[in-house]
């Protein structure tokens, strides 16, 4: 069974269908590149894989013993965070709160597992700094490192490079790319940056009004029209629709 | 030097005094708790919103001639515009700021309307810039209770508080029921507002939720220390500020709110002073 399936779903945003008839599957060690426009619906897919929001269609099932609280979830960043008074320690523990039930405390095992996630991802040093004080790139590994708190098996990451220099891109993107290969984490991304999704995703999500577009990566490459029309992001819409039926493949 | 010190003897010695001190240092200690959450969530504003409220609430009622106007109209009126405030902040749609501004304005022109056609044996000071003394034995008990269940929810739940404040998406996403937090943080809020409102008046209570953890934040680097540290500087603002207030004859509530911007610009200068230091 498919750690996350998505069958014929639609969602509305402020009760318009933003994306409608879209099924879906994700299995373990899969890497996800979910692309589209701004406004095409991602964001509002994300909050429904989460839970945070309904479908007005469809279903989102999980399935090899994932619960939907026990995806890694990594947001975009707010302003608030950004000069919140917080330890590295604090927001990274916080990733466990999926499993504290009414405890008061963290445990000693998951105080070691916090301790063991962030020397992994080389922030061990920072744990008694304040967030705030930390790089961009620092920042968004804390916030990945909570992730791995939350989870064993899916991080679900919402533009996790925005905002990032060129150096920290490529950091954050290999970091991840050993996440999914060493630990066998499965990843989902919502990414602007096609070239990275063409480097490190196995399998591609277009999301579009129209047309979408699910499959492995191969196949997304093979097909001329998607790949033509894909460099154009953001621009691909209109002459996408007309081609599908000279494409194979399942738009 | 005799003289003040036999005038605090004086004046810590006197009941309706230390029931004056007891229930807003309660309330100081409870405003800066609540004010911590709020302020790092960029809520700043619902205090002061609930507050003009509150003034809309106490000046019709009065005229109404409700029997007890804090707890049948005022308390109920002002936890349900917390509900409401919240519901606009949290919707992108509308312009939280100039919603609450909006709320707040309409609250006070109406109140005000009310008081001056109702006659004017109300003191309208009072209300805006409160009276310490007007304080009463039952709402030193509510500040107690209140107190302690402020203070037992930051104990138990502080995890939940904090990841709900950092990152309200992300709790959700662990299933922490966020819009519980923020319920409870809101009704909490409106109590303090309404009992507040006695000692600092409609147009500085926000003040007692906002400047403690602004402060600490200026010299914390953990969620923690902010919300200790916030607790105590607002405790101690607030002796200060009433001892103060006695001794040099004025007003309690705005001798609080300069105190507090006092040890601001102190802290403040700290920080400058000390990232200069490390700079060199």
């Amino acid at each position: 069974m498919s750690l996350i399936t998505c069958e014929d779903v639609t969602l509305s945003y402020d009760s318009k269908d933003v994306i409608s008839g879209l099924s879906f599957e994700v299995n373990e060690g899969d890497y996800l590149c979910i692309l589209g426009e701004n406004g095409s619906g991602k964001s509002t897919l994300i909050k429904a894989v989460l839970g945070l929001k309904g479908t007005s269609k469809g279903k989102i099932s999980f399935g090899d013993g994932l619960k939907q609280r026990e995806i890694g979830y990594i947001p975009q960043q707010t302003q608030v965070q950004k000069d919140f008074p917080a330890t590295v320690w604090e927001i990274v523990r916080s990733g466990f709160l999926n499993k504290m039930g009414f405890r008061m405390y963290y445990s000693k095992d998951e105080n070691a597992k916090a301790l063991e996630i962030m020397k992994k991802l080389n922030i061990e040093e920072f744990k008694n700094r304040s967030y705030r004080e930390l790089s961009g790139g620092q920042q968004q590994r804390v916030l990945l490192a909570r992730a791995l708190c939350a989870t064993t098996k899916v991080l679900l990451l919402d533009e996790p490079v925005a905002g990032l220099d060129h150096m920290m891109t490529v950091q954050l993107y290999n970091l991840i790319e050993k996440i999914n290969k060493e630990d066998n984490i499965t990843i989902i991304m919502v990414s602007h940056n096609h070239d990275a999704a063409m480097k490190y995703a196995s399998h591609i999500l277009h999301i579009h009004k129209d047309n979408m577009y699910f499959g492995s990566k191969e196949d997304y490459l093979e097909c001329p029209v998607c790949k033509k029309e894909d460099e154009k992001v953001p621009h691909i819409v209109a002459g996408h629709a007309k081609h599908v039926d000279k494409c194979n493949h399942k738009h | 030097m005799g003289y003040v010190l036999e005038e605090l003897e004086l004046f810590f010695s006197l009941s309706f005094i230390q029931r004056a001190l007891v229930s807003g240092a309660f309330i100081c200690l409870c405003a800066a708790l609540l004010g911590a959450s709020l302020v790092l969530k960029r809520y700043s504003m619902i205090g002061d919103g609930l507050s003009h409220v509150g003034f809309g609430t106490l000046a019709v009622a009065t005229a109404l001639d409700v029997n007890d106007v804090t707890f049948q109209v005022s308390l109920p009126v002002v936890i349900i515009t917390a509900f409401l405030l919240l519901r606009i902040s949290d919707n992108s749609k509308i312009k939280g700021d100039s919603a609450i501004a909006i709320i707040s304005t309409t609250a006070l022109a109406i109140g005000y309307i009310v008081m001056y056609k109702h006659g004017t044996n109300i003191d309208v000071s009072n209300y805006m810039f409160g009276n310490i003394f007007t304080i009463t034995e039952r709402d030193g008990i509510i500040s107690v209770v209140l107190a302690i269940v402020v203070i037992l929810l930051f104990v138990f739940f502080y995890h939940k508080i904090f990841a709900v404040t950092f990152d309200e998406t992300f709790a959700r996403a662990v299933g922490i029921k966020a819009g519980f937090y923020n319920g409870v943080i809101a009704v909490l809020t409106a109590v303090v507002v309404v009992l507040g409102m006695r000692m600092m008046g409609t147009l500085l209570i926000s003040a007692i939720i906002i400047f403690p953890s602004l402060i600490s934040m200026k010299v914390c680097k953990s969620f923690k220390n902010v919300v200790i540290l916030a607790a105590i500087f607002a405790v101690i603002c607030f002796f200060v500020g009433s001892v103060s207030a006695h001794l040099l004859d004025i007003p309690t509530g705005s001798t609080i709110v300069v105190i507090n911007t006092l040890v601001l610009i102190l802290v403040s200068i700290f920080n400058l002073v000390k990232s200069r230091v490390r700079t060199e």
